[in-house]
């Protein structure tokens, strides 16, 4: 037996961002990590929406990124340091839409190690050198230059480690073309370790030391270094060279300083703080990222506090002397892990947890009112400046980029009684937190909705000339009549169109260059550009029943079954072809693909038969109107389209990539299947097929993304289309509609038209490539843990923040604040300390956006929350007192209640808990029916509650149990580091008596019950296990996405598939297609533990990423055509997932 | 002999290369200080590690790293005193 692994929702999270011109065009874009992935990102200057371009799993850890432009080039490349004990460098190619290795070197271990390389990277401003460290001892720096042909070289390492010392950060100084300098944040331990006073460490400094890469000599060494005042976490490269003063900022707790190489002053000055803030007042505050600007004639710096809050920092100079750093306050943003500014003017901000934001810059803060403060201001020692923070004044938002992370809980059910179930998830930290409903399907944005009048039948959507870039005309038809709208800055109706409005309409379409064409039942109409309109008219008692066109033929069925072709000359006439095809059984529908570019016309046109089959028709001159194949269908054709997909957009310098061509099929079974027309003989081959809905499916050519994709409607519309090298087939989360066209005017570039019921609606797909589209209700904890309350169906949230105020505590602590502010106060000051009492009491920050106020360590703030999942409203809350923290939840019935059926809601919380070492006051456990029933104080963290056969069990003993779940009389108990035990009840000895264990300790973190006898469990380092209740792992993968994914990891797997191809496959792809960042497949997915009897879909399904003659290669090793194995795997996927 | 001597300097090595490798003299302190070090040095390799625990903490990744960076100078307090015997 094997499970099969795919990943369904790729993680979200942002861990490191870069930016630069990746794809050397002059498009600014974002490569950022996502932790394992790598994913380059495309921010639209116009629009200001971000759009994937490429997502590549690199199967093991980023734990640093950079971006480096060699002198002189107009390119970026992207440095990553991973666990795989290597440096690569990547090279994005827009061609293939891939990222390229262009080297890799070797220089330790794998794994993220104390003293491997790659958890530090820095790079000479001038990219001539790069600087890989180690958190201990070892730096590796590697030269980059250029070879005869221009290509990227890379020396070997040089080094300049240093025992004993521990790195907090690296940076690469911008000193122009002198030799590479790179700065590291350092401090020297040896001392302290071996001095029994402890004395030593107090006295042991950080220090600032440069390394110098001396280019002649080929060698780097310890240039200069000095002991700094405070410790600090990170540094900033000050812009050197022609472009400014050079030198490093420090960024400390409560200070940043200008150094530089000791040549001049320090310049020092304290991190402002908020006025009247509640946090702690023993805490320190510290810069947690910054962002550099830079053009010709001034540089600036963004650094963000841990509260959020920007503040622009500029340097005044004295011919290249720094003589003051100025902070201003600039705007806040949620934390970041990274922001980006871009040469465009946007500010990307990564967010540590949460959605990630694109802000437009407005202003830089040049000229408003907001005080600047100034390391030249006196001040005295240890005292700071002050500022308010307020709502967004120099940023715009202007895109926003869904994330979950972290997930802290999910689970699947129907709650909306929408017949396929929905993911619960909470997720997110503090104020920012939320709880996400997630559906499988696409986003769907509605733009527009109007009635019509009576329900229509079709519509279309047809530009007036060829090269239009937006469309001119909708055009509706009914039972009995057609109606022609404009689409302007509003869309009316008009009459002059030269369309027939008195009859139905079957198609319509441009053609040629600037004539469109109406084909109805009783013949075909074609509007030349002069309003010359030539009717051709169906002969006798004949009727068009079916056609099909594009933008120079057109092609009609007669009643009876008779074709007719007609295709345009070159002065733009219609011309009828000299023979008709008469087809034995009644054609359904037809299809014809449109006319590739720099050719006269489609080659194909497929038509479905009532006799089940589809043919295809040659329209090429020398054979036109023969068959040249045919595919039997088992059941009737609905309707057919003839698109091209797998097409590469083209660029500047490279041209358009064909795709192939694809005959979508739509069954009046409500099946969908695609197959490969060959553009040459019309052969077909390769049929893929999917069940859509209970409907006939009709299909509609639109362009997604500048490219054709598919609308297939059934009782649920999907869209099928080809997004980074795969296809999806996705279902569109919306109502169900009945006929559909592309729709492209200036506020919507790429939207689709569709009528349902009596309305006329325009929708945009924005989030192409998404799995999920997700509701978002704001919560305001962090959730810990919730239960669906199975008979209304609401979920009972509990929300627990560690170092938090309750809302109580918040309000005592500000009238506090008011009372000192008013003590304090001098006689004549008393009325403005009034004021100012009176302005603190007003002040009312909302902590979703300035984050909320850090307590310190060892208070808590928790609420346990009844909220109603679909619309999101809040029934009930429970608010638990400062330092109260509820850690369980369970509905229990119990059996010695009167009314059995009574459910009871258990909330365990613990008073006053300190987390490290821990220390607990007492737990409670509360138990609630319609109010508050009974309150039980234990010893101990009540950490999980069960419900047991009428009975409950709590778990709070030690180690600490994280997870009970009972099925029948056994109880499967999970502890933070001893793995799994199954626990029976004995009645008689009044026992729980544990009858298995595991081998393996497991940290676990979470677990779910598979069967009666098997249960998975996920651990804190990213581990997966499915235990059968023998006492050993049955089987085991590393490192999976973390611990923040693991609510999707249970989702994924599926039990039971034998698939002996694709493990072969699996080892093919992993000798063949080794992961980009040279992490060894086989050792990432055994990270902790060997893996065992899984496959791993996510490297599998890279095989269509493969180039064609190594999928070849692979396939021939398994017998099999490259076609089938790729038809094998989405198989695998789309029965088990989508 | 020549092997049990080679292996004596293979072991000098690993020993200098690679810090946190034992000897026959290690001693609780030592062994504790670098079980300590490489931890905080595979939690702040592995992103998930720190998005945990800074979930935990309620504190920022960054704030969360330079705590652990302060930590691993001294992660066990002082050495014991060493008996000259």
């Amino acid at each position: 037996m094997y499970l099969y692994n795919l990943t369904l929702q790729r993680a979200s999270g942002i861990t490191h961002a870069v930016h630069g011109n990746f794809s050397g065009t002059r498009t600014q874009e974002l490569v950022v990590s996502r932790g394992r992935s790598l994913e380059l990102l495309r921010p639209d200057p116009n629009t200001g929406k971000v759009h994937t371009i490429l997502t590549t799993d690199i199967f093991g850890v980023i734990r640093s990124l950079m971006a480096f432009r060699l002198t002189g080039g107009n390119k970026d490349y992207v440095v990553v340091g991973s666990d795989s004990g290597r440096i690569t460098i990547l090279e994005y190619n827009q061609a293939k839409n891939q990222f390229e290795r262009i080297h890799m070197e070797t220089f330790g271990k794998s794994g993220c190690r104390r003293i491997v390389p790659g958890q530090y990277l820095a790079i000479d401003p001038k990219g001539r050198a790069v600087m890989i460290g180690a958190v201990e001892k070892q730096k590796l720096v590697y030269i980059l230059n250029r070879d005869a042909a221009a290509r990227l070289t890379i020396s070997s390492p040089l080094e300049a480690h240093k025992s004993n010392t521990l790195v907090y950060h690296t940076v690469g100084v911008d000193v122009g073309f002198e030799n590479p300098l790179f700065a590291c944040l350092e401090i020297d331990y040896e001392e302290a370790d071996t001095d029994p006073t402890g004395e030593a460490v107090h006295r042991t400094q950080q220090t600032l030391t440069f390394y110098e890469l001396d280019l002649g000599l080929n060698h780097v060494v310890r240039k200069y270094h000095e002991p700094l005042e405070e410790h600090a976490n990170f540094l900033i490269s000050v812009p050197g060279g022609n472009d400014g003063p050079s030198g490093v900022l420090v960024c400390s707790e409560n200070y940043i300083t200008y150094k530089n190489l000791g040549d001049q002053p320090d310049i020092r000055c304290p991190i402002p703080r908020r006025r009247n803030d509640l946090d702690d007042p023993e805490r320190g505050m510290i810069f947690i990222c910054a962002a550099t600007h830079k053009t010709r004639s001034m540089f600036f710096f963004l650094a963000q506090t841990e509260q959020g809050d920007i503040f622009k920092i500029t340097l005044e100079t004295d011919e290249d002397v720094v003589t003051e750093i100025k902070l201003k306050y600039f705007d806040t943003v949620p934390p970041a892990t990274a922001m980006c500014v871009l040469k465009t003017g946007f500010l990307f901000v990564a967010s540590e947890f949460g959605n990630h934001y694109l802000y437009q810059i407005a202003h830089l803060g040049d000229d408003d009112d907001e005080p600047e403060f100034s390391s030249a201001m006196p001040l005295e020692e240890g005292d700071t400046f002050f500022y308010a923070p307020r709502q967004l004044q120099n940023l715009v938002l202007v895109d926003e980029l869904d994330s979950l992370s972290p997930i802290m809980a999910c689970q699947i059910a129907d709650l909306a009684n929408e017949d396929t179930p929905q993911l619960y998830t909470v997720c997110g930290r503090g104020p920012r937190s939320s709880l996400r409903v997630l559906r499988h399907g696409l986003e769907v944005s509605e733009m527009a909705v109007s009635e019509l009048p009576g329900n229509p039948t079709a519509v279309w959507t047809v530009r007036k000339r060829g090269e239009d870039q937006y469309d001119s005309y909708i055009i509706v038809s009914f039972v009995n009549a057609t109606l022609v709208l404009s689409i302007g800055e509003t869309v009316e109706e008009v009459t002059d169109s030269g369309f027939l409005g008195t009859t139905p309409t079957l198609a319509c379409s441009q053609l040629g260059d600037d004539a469109l064409v109406q084909v109805y039942p009783d013949g075909i109409r074609h509007i030349r550009a002069d309003r010359r309109v030539n009717e051709w008219k169906a002969p006798g008692k004949k009727t068009i029943v079916r056609c099909a066109l594009n933008q120079r033929q057109v092609v009609i069925a007669l009643t009876g079954g008779e074709i007719v072709y007609f295709e345009m000359d070159p002065t733009g006439q219609l011309n009828e072809y000299t023979e008709r095809k008469e087809m034995k059984s009644d054609v359904i529908c037809m299809g014809v693909g449109r006319v590739p570019s720099g050719e006269q016309r489609s080659r194909f046109l497929a038509v479905g038969l009532s006799d089940n089959t589809v043919r295809i028709i040659s329209l090429d001159p020398n054979d036109c109107l023969t068959v040249r194949g045919m595919q039997a269908l088992p059941a009737l054709p609905e309707s057919l389209s003839v698109i091209e997909m797998g097409g590469q957009e083209g660029s500047e310098n490279e041209p358009r990539t064909l795709g192939s061509l694809y005959l979508n099929i739509g069954l009046q079974n409500g099946v969908l299947l695609r197959t490969v027309l060959d553009s040459v003989t019309g052969d077909m081959s390769d049929t893929r097929t999917r069940y859509l809905g209970s409907r006939p499916v009709k299909l509609f050519r639109i362009i997604m993304q500048g490219n054709e994709s598919v609308l297939a409607m059934s009782s649920r519309s999907w869209l099928s289309y080809y997004y980074q090298n795969r296809f999806h087939l996705t279902p569109l989360s919306y109502e169900s509609l009945e006929y559909a066209a592309g729709f492209s005017s200036e506020q919507c570039p790429e939207g689709i038209v569709a009528i349902s019921t009596n309305t006329l609606r325009i929708l945009a797909l924005e989030k192409l490539g998404a799995v999920f589209n997700q509701v978002s209700h704001p919560l305001e904890y962090t959730p810990r843990k919730f239960v669906i309350h199975p008979e209304s169906g609401h979920l009972v949230v509990i929300e627990t923040d560690h170092n938090a105020y309750t809302d109580d505590t918040k309000r005592q602590r500000k009238m506090q604040m008011a009372e000192e502010l008013r003590e304090a106060a001098g006689e004549e000051e008393t009325e403005v300390a009034d004021r100012m009492a009176e302005a603190l009491l007003s002040e009312d920050l909302p902590d979703s956006v300035f984050g909320a106020p850090k307590a310190g360590p060892g208070m808590w703030a928790s609420l346990v929350r009844i909220i109603e999942p679909i619309q999101g409203n809040t029934l009930h809350t429970i608010r638990l007192d400062q330092n109260e923290a509820a850690f369980s939840i369970s509905l229990v019935k119990f059996a010695n209640q009167t009314d059995m059926d009574q459910q009871h809601l258990l909330v365990g919380t613990v008073k006053d808990y300190q987390l490290s070492p821990r220390i607990v006051d007492c737990g409670y456990i509360y138990c609630y029916s319609l109010e508050l029933v009974h309150r039980t104080e234990v010893e101990d963290i009540p950490t999980a509650i069960c419900s047991y056969n009428g009975r409950v069990l709590i778990g709070h003993i030690p180690n600490l149990i994280v997870d009970i779940k009972a099925r029948g009389q056994r109880v499967f108990v999970s502890d933070v580091q001893e793995s799994l035990f199954v626990l029976r009840y004995k009645r008689q000895e009044n026992q729980l008596i544990i009858f298995v264990d595991d081998t393996n300790q497991r940290w676990v973190t979470t677990s779910c019950l598979l069967d009666f006898d098997t249960a998975a469990v996920a651990d804190k380092f990213g581990n997966i296990a499915v235990d059968p209740t023998g006492n050993k792992a049955l089987w085991d993968r590393g490192l999976l996405n973390g611990a923040s994914q693991k609510a999707e990891v249970i989702a994924n797997f599926h039990v039971g598939e034998t698939v002996n191809t694709l493990e072969n496959l699996e080892m093919h792809m992993r000798s063949e297609h080794p992961p980009l960042c040279g992490r060894d497949h086989l050792s990432f997915r055994s990270y902790f533990f060997p893996v065992k009897n899984v496959i791993d879909g996510d490297i599998c399904e890279q095989l269509n990423m493969v180039d064609q003659a190594k999928q070849r290669s692979i396939s021939e090793d398994l017998d099999k055509t490259p076609n089938e194995l790729s038809k094998r795997l989405e198989d695998i996927r789309t029965r088990y997932a989508f | 002999m020549g092997d049990r001597y080679n292996i004596h300097s293979q072991l000098e090595h690993l020993q200098s290369k690679y810090i946190g490798t034992g000897h026959a003299d290690t001693a609780q302190f030592e062994w504790c200080v670098n079980q300590q070090r490489d931890t905080y040095a595979s939690y702040m390799g592995h992103f998930d590690m720190l998005n945990m625990i800074a979930i935990g903490e309620n504190e920022t990744k960054a704030r969360v790293r330079f705590n652990m960076m302060e930590k691993m100078v001294q992660p066990c307090g002082p050495p014991p005193e060493k008996n000259e015997d």
